[in-house]
């Protein structure tokens, strides 16, 4: 598979949910189990993207300067600060901590 | 929200108001999107391919990260994962047809611009005008500025070379852990996201990348259909604002 199926089977594959969506009668989504494993599964997903995403290179666990910085975004989020400054703290102190040769 | 409602003459002013606002601080960081993606080996035109096509942000993230880490042969499992998280588009989609008034061409209409903050700012309102005022102003309005910032966002990561002297790797765990944060509410969401985060950490070393974070998924999907108690939270109106950036 090319990167470019893939690109754009993901994309067909996410307009085609909010489509089908559109296409299910709404009295399905008050079946409350439906409804709240949607949303569960939203937060599964995205907390082991977190995980994924902060340890991980490849199929090995590694602990580098993304630890930190996803701790210094943690305490931004609980302060209530925007997205933007979020994802650029985290950035910067990743950025700081290997310029200074403090983590890899 | 509820007191901008009191500064403005009429609902469907304020619910422009309020998507314009979202739409903004939303498009701002389509430009970390764009930036992430190329870093993570797509071209500027696959970038921008995802966010005209795709547009769904958490999704769009997924997809770049799981090919960060295991390039075009992880390319199954970055499919899946997208392809997951836009399942709660669905439930959006199923929210807002009766609201949105209309034949099937507006429900076809409606159907690309049916994402996490046009579904909460429509919501958010009270009068049935203004609902569907607020569900397109805040679905185009980002749709326009995403884009627009995507594209920005790219050409800059390439120019930036390694990525992760910029700490832009960190920046992808940040985000995730920002669209996490709002969801956390209440002792269900939180269990799960615990579970999922175990599994996925236990899972990398023996899977592929990208495998770890559907098995994960699975968390969800068994907490959600065992859990014996009836859900605490009413379906309308809540799940979907906690989706608010």
């Amino acid at each position: 598979m090319t990167l470019w199926t893939a690109v754009l089977l993901a994309s067909i594959l996410c307009v085609a949910l909010k489509a089908v969506g559109y296409l299910i009668p709404a009295r399905v989504l008050e079946a409350p189990r439906p409804a709240r494993i949607a949303d569960l599964l939203t937060v599964a997903l995205l907390s082991a993207l977190v995980v994924v995403q902060t340890l991980a290179v490849g199929a090995a666990v590694v602990v580098d300067a993304r630890l930190p910085a996803v701790g210094v975004a943690a305490v931004l989020l609980w302060a209530r600060a925007p997205f933007l400054v979020v994802v650029a703290a985290a950035a910067v102190t990743a950025a700081l901590l290997r310029l200074w040769g403090w983590a890899t | 929200m509820m007191r901008m409602r009191s500064f403005s003459r009429t609902a469907e002013g304020a619910a422009t108001r309020q998507g314009l606002a979202v739409a903004l601080a939303t498009s701002a960081y389509g430009i970390s999107f764009g930036a992430l993606s190329v870093a993570s080996g797509l071209d500027v035109w696959q970038t921008c391919v995802l966010s005209l096509l795709m547009f769904t942000g958490g999704s769009q993230f997924a997809f770049v990260g799981v090919i960060a880490a295991g390039g075009v042969a992880a390319a199954p499992a970055a499919i899946a994962s997208a392809t997951l998280l836009g399942v709660r588009n669905a439930a959006y989609a199923m929210r807002m047809a009766p609201l949105l008034g209309g034949g099937p061409w507006r429900r076809a209409a409606a159907t690309q611009f049916t994402i996490d903050e046009s579904v909460a700012v429509a919501l958010a309102q009270d009068a049935p005008r203004a609902r569907r005022v607020g569900f397109w102003v805040t679905g185009i309005g980002i749709w326009v500025g995403w884009n627009l910032s995507t594209f920005a966002g790219a050409l800059l990561g390439d120019v930036l070379g390694d990525p992760r002297a910029y700490g832009l790797d960190a920046a992808a765990a940040a985000a995730f852990l920002a669209l996490l944060w709002p969801r956390l509410r209440g002792r269900q969401p939180l269990a799960v996201a615990v579970g999922a985060a175990i599994v996925a950490a236990a899972l990398t070393p023996l899977l592929m990348p990208g495998i770890p974070v559907i098995a994960a998924a699975a968390v969800a999907v068994a907490v959600g259909l065992f859990d014996p108690r009836r859900p605490t939270v009413a379906p309308v109106g809540t799940a979907e604002e906690k989706g608010m950036p």
